[in-house]
């Protein structure tokens, strides 16, 4: 009844239908959007380097001549299946350990913890740094994906197990045990669902950072590899000449913010439509 | 010459709800003005109002005069010099009411300093004379003392006291022993007599319990939706209430003197401040109700010899001597047919036998030591017969909470043996457990916390049946609802949709869900208004008749207590004093603790509350991890103080068990020197002839 009642609710929130209507949109335009343009994302202009948008080039070009249009939109498929599954496995490991640890206490919190620890000290850059060669064939970038999601969880699922501890001593959880259900049960019926507001805000957050993040590591070598390209790559590029040639930042930059956008309208969307406390 | 004036007060809050609308008041000096309403009736708003404590977005019109004086309006530095000095508060939570880093005797110097110009020594040698005169042992050495240092009572004492540092004209006390335990209530409000009697103040006392407001008020107004709806003299507000509501309220209280038979529940709930019907907002309610009170709200208007209703019908009910009884609608209870069985020959559903439950006290952050034992619950025994309903009653810390846990958690104990429906705990398997819970289910004391608040209600109370492998649970869960009295519709809505009575009656639905044969009440009606209240404990009693069931009912309330239980257990300190049926232990208690228990409960009975003799006990519970020797209530008896040296011995080596009194059949007590004696006479007719 409950998965039933918040669809209900968050069909009717105003917030997650623009939200998820934007989010396809972006997603169309970023798979379907490069068979409308004249060029291919690997094609170089000769005639047009650095060439402000105009009819032939929608977005402008690049300082090799590649066409920002096909460029970008290359850029974003990646983007948008890095930020998404970064997000979505990050946050899901956060609330799993976090959960875990802070209901079940004694040995299972003292190990779980002893590994977020050990993760957190761990220079993550380092760890990926030394991983990521060896993983170069086949689907790297899904490599990628779990290295970065593996590092980016920790914070959070320490916040989930101290708001656990407080959760686990509530009455309804108590109920829920003298009913005879089992623990694991109780965790994901009753302690997640009660941490949602946290874990999607933590979700949103984490969409728009693995994007920046991927930009990062992929400077330094790790992660999408030049000539692939990623929305996180352009920008890093692109802000280096932002004020000269702004086509180059505006639009991987504007393109970034939607999608982040557009993730936060359903990630309020769902948390209204989770919390029986909004009316809108 | 009155105090304090307040006339026409109203209080808006953003959004157009109003609070509080129109309340007019005088307290003269050395009066009692008592403010009873439930929760949500603005009682509250009206004494902030007054000393100009409400937040900045709340509109206050109308007056408040003290001593001719406007303090409406007035600036901040002018009211700072009225605060605290001509009129002082006492808040509920006194835990929250102290600073935690100051001490006791610093913060109450620094209520005299801030209104009299004193020296800091002169200031403290006063703290601690004030710290004296509200009866707390060791003043000089307490007032160095930290909050967390002092127990609850104790600390609502030291409130008293800085509250009457400036010797106030008046004193406000919001709900000033709700927070506490009845023997500590008891106390408290014996030192806020003397605390009067000493200043001279005109007190406002605002609570729900009309009991404590029986024994201290002179004078009552009554509050339903933001507005009085009757004042008068406390003797014509109890025997001659002349609105329907105060009748209700009156007649919906159980009563620790009362008979047996069903309370009458005010149907419904208090309308929302924001949507306020049309006419008498207590119309929806009302039985009394005629079209004309949809018209227009009656005004609060003179009745004569002091009294003020707000009723168009009030006259009829003075003509016709009507009484609560008479008005609302005495629910129907169908008896239970067990009952007809002679105990003996009923099946046992629990039983306990000298179940212990110590915890270990440790101390270091690292290398943990163990630095002691908190003895929680240390031996304790007793059963409950199929249809009967036990009540295990005490203050907090007494252990029933533990004893509850324990028999919940269905694991063995750490000594003795709990046996559920015939079954001991210790030889239960994995799926032998699983099954039992079927069988034992329980219903929590707070009905916010008892249900997950991102659950709609269908969910909720279908958990149990999928839980135990039900899979078609709709229709179920229609006639669980329908049960307890709520629409089958509203499954797909969440508790906080609801009201405290229907969310209390959703968390009995979850519990009766799987048709359990024991079920075990924690303090199920304690967080209730009391009109709701009456309703929920009425739907309680005809559920166990109709159903069968037997309960094991928790309770402080002793009067919710002698009208639901056939049995009571009275616990102090992890130990049971005393056990026996209702008629027993109420009419005829042995022990000392029962019988100061029973007499620190205040009665809603003005006549009675001033004729009575309380049995008041000094001091605080003893920490359950350092019990005293011997019997564990010496330290406080009153019996105790009376009893010749070589006595005493007797209770100070030898812990006393609990042992059958001679001529009951059903009666025991854990005293040495048990003695029945009658504490509550029995009442007359309450209401007038």
């Amino acid at each position: 009844m409950r998965s039933k009642v918040v669809l209900r609710r968050l069909v009717r929130n105003k917030q997650a239908r623009f939200g998820f209507i934007a989010l396809i949109l972006l997603v169309v335009l970023a798979y379907v959007g490069p068979f409308c343009g004249a060029y291919d994302w690997t094609d170089k202009d000769f005639m047009a380097f650095m060439s402000a948008p105009d009819a032939d080039h929608w977005w402008g070009t690049t300082a090799i001549g590649q066409d920002m249009y096909a460029v970008t939109l290359r850029g974003m498929q990646k983007s948008i299946v890095i930020g998404l599954l970064v997000a979505l496995i990050s946050t899901g490991l956060a609330a799993i350990v976090g959960a875990f640890a802070g209901y079940f206490g004694g040995w299972v919190d003292r190990v779980l913890m002893w590994g977020v620890d050990l993760l957190l000290v761990l220079p993550s850059f380092l760890i990926i740094a030394i991983v990521s060669p060896r993983l170069r064939e086949g689907a790297s970038w899904l490599w990628f994906v779990v290295l970065l999601a593996a590092f980016s969880w920790m914070v959070t699922s320490r916040v989930v197990r101290s708001m656990t501890l407080s959760l686990r001593e509530r009455e309804y959880v108590l109920a829920a045990v003298y009913m005879g259900i089992p623990r694991w049960k109780i965790i994901f019926r009753h302690i997640v669902p009660n941490l949602s507001s946290l874990l999607i805000i933590d979700a949103t957050l984490n969409v728009s950072g693995a994007i920046i993040g991927e930009a990062a590591l992929s400077f330094f070598g790790f992660g999408i590899q030049p000539p692939d390209v990623s929305l996180g790559t352009l920008i890093a590029e692109g802000s280096r000449n932002a004020t000269g040639y702004p086509w180059l930042f505006a639009f991987p930059a504007g393109l970034l913010v939607a999608l982040v956008l557009s993730v936060n309208l359903i990630g309020d969307g769902l948390r209204d439509a989770l919390d029986p406390g909004s009316n809108s | 010459m009155s105090i304090l004036e307040v006339k026409d007060l109203t209080v808006t809050f953003p959004g157009g709800i109003e609070a509080v609308r129109g309340v007019s008041y005088e307290v003269e000096r050395g009066e009692v003005l008592g403010i009873v309403g439930e929760s949500g009736s603005g009682k509250s708003v009206t004494s902030l109002a007054v000393m100009g404590l409400l937040p900045k977005n709340a509109a206050v019109s109308g007056s408040v005069k003290l001593h001719g004086q406007e303090l409406l309006g007035l600036r901040e530095e002018e009211l700072v010099k009225v605060r605290g000095k001509a009129i002082s508060m006492i808040f509920q939570d006194p835990l929250s009411a102290f600073t935690p880093v100051y001490t006791i005797g610093d913060q109450i110097a620094e209520a005299v300093r801030v209104h009299q110009k004193v020296g800091k020594d002169k200031a403290i040698k006063r703290a601690v004379e004030l710290l004296d005169l509200v009866g707390i042992p060791n003043p000089d050495l307490r007032a160095k003392a930290f909050p967390h240092e002092f127990s609850g009572g104790m600390r609502q004492r030291a409130m008293i006291a800085m509250a009457i540092a400036n010797d106030p004209d008046l004193l406000i006390c919001d709900e000033p022993t709700t927070a506490l335990d009845v023997t500590i209530q008891a106390q408290v409000l014996e030192v806020l007599k003397t605390a009067q009697q000493e200043t001279g103040a005109g007190i406002v006392m605002i609570t729900h319990d009309l009991g404590v407001i029986a024994g201290m008020a002179d004078r009552v107004l009554v509050m339903y939706a933001g507005r009085p709806v009757e004042q008068a003299p406390v003797d014509d507000i109890y025997y001659r209430p002349r609105m329907p509501y105060t009748m209700g309220l009156l007649a919906s209280v159980p009563r620790i003197d009362g008979e047996e038979g069903a309370l009458v529940p005010i149907e419904g709930n208090p309308p929302s401040p924001a949507a306020l019907p049309p006419g008498c907002p207590f119309a929806p309610r009302c039985p009394m109700k005629v079209d004309m009170c949809d018209e227009e709200e009656p005004a609060l208007v003179p009745f004569g010899g002091g009294r003020h209703v707000a009723c168009i019908r009030a006259h009829e009910i003075e003509h016709k001597g009507l009484t609560g009884a008479d008005v609302f609608p005495v629910p129907v209870i169908p008896p239970s047919e067990v009952v007809n069985v002679p105990r003996a020959e009923r099946a046992t559903v629990l039983e306990l036998d000298g179940m212990k439950r110590h915890y270990p006290l440790m101390k270091g952050a690292i290398m943990k030591r163990r630095v002691g034992t908190v003895y929680a619950v240390d031996g304790i025994s007793f059963d409950i017969a199929e249809g009967e309903t036990l009540a295990l009653v005490g203050e907090s810390g007494c252990g029933k909470t533990t004893t509850l846990q324990q028999i919940m958690q269905l694991e063995p104990p750490q000594d003795g043996r709990v046996v559920v429906l015939g079954k001991d705990s210790a030889t239960l398997d994995k799926a032998a457990r699983k099954a039992l819970r079927r069988d034992l289910q329980i219903v929590f004391q707070d009905p916010m916390a008892a249900l997950d608040p991102r659950m709609p209600i269908g969910d909720i109370i279908a958990e149990p049946l999928r839980a135990h492998g039900k899979k078609d649970v709709a229709a179920k869960v229609a006639e669980l609802l329908q049960l307890v009295g709520l629409a089958p519709e509203h499954a797909e809505r969440y508790p906080q949709q609801f009201s405290g009575g229907q969310r209390q009656r959703i968390g009995i639905a979850r519990a009766l869900a799987l048709e359990p044969k024991l079920l075990v009440l924690d303090e199920p009606v304690s967080a209730l208004d009391v009109s709701i209240q009456a309703g929920v404990i009425n739907l309680l009693e005809e559920l166990k008749n109709r159903l069968g069931l037997s309960y094991l009912f928790v309770a402080h309330d002793l009067a919710v207590v002698r009208h639901l239980a056939d049995r009571v257990a009275v616990m102090y300190l992890g130990r049971i004093a005393e056990i026996g049926t209702v008629a027993n232990v109420y009419d005829r208690p042995a022990h000392p603790y029962t019988q100061a228990l029973l007499s620190a409960i205040p009665l809603p009975d003005p006549e009675m509350e001033r004729t009575r003799k309380r049995i008041l006990l000094e001091g605080d519970l003893p920490s359950p991890a350092n019990p005293p020797s011997g019997c564990r209530f010496r330290t406080r008896c009153p019996k105790f103080a009376r009893l010749n040296e070589a006595e005493r011995q007797r209770c100070v080596d030898e812990e006393p068990s609990v042992v059958q009194q001679a001529n009951a059949v059903d009666h025991g007590a854990a005293c040495h020197y048990a003695e029945e004696i009658e504490v509550i006479t029995a009442s007359d007719n309450q209401e007038e002839e």
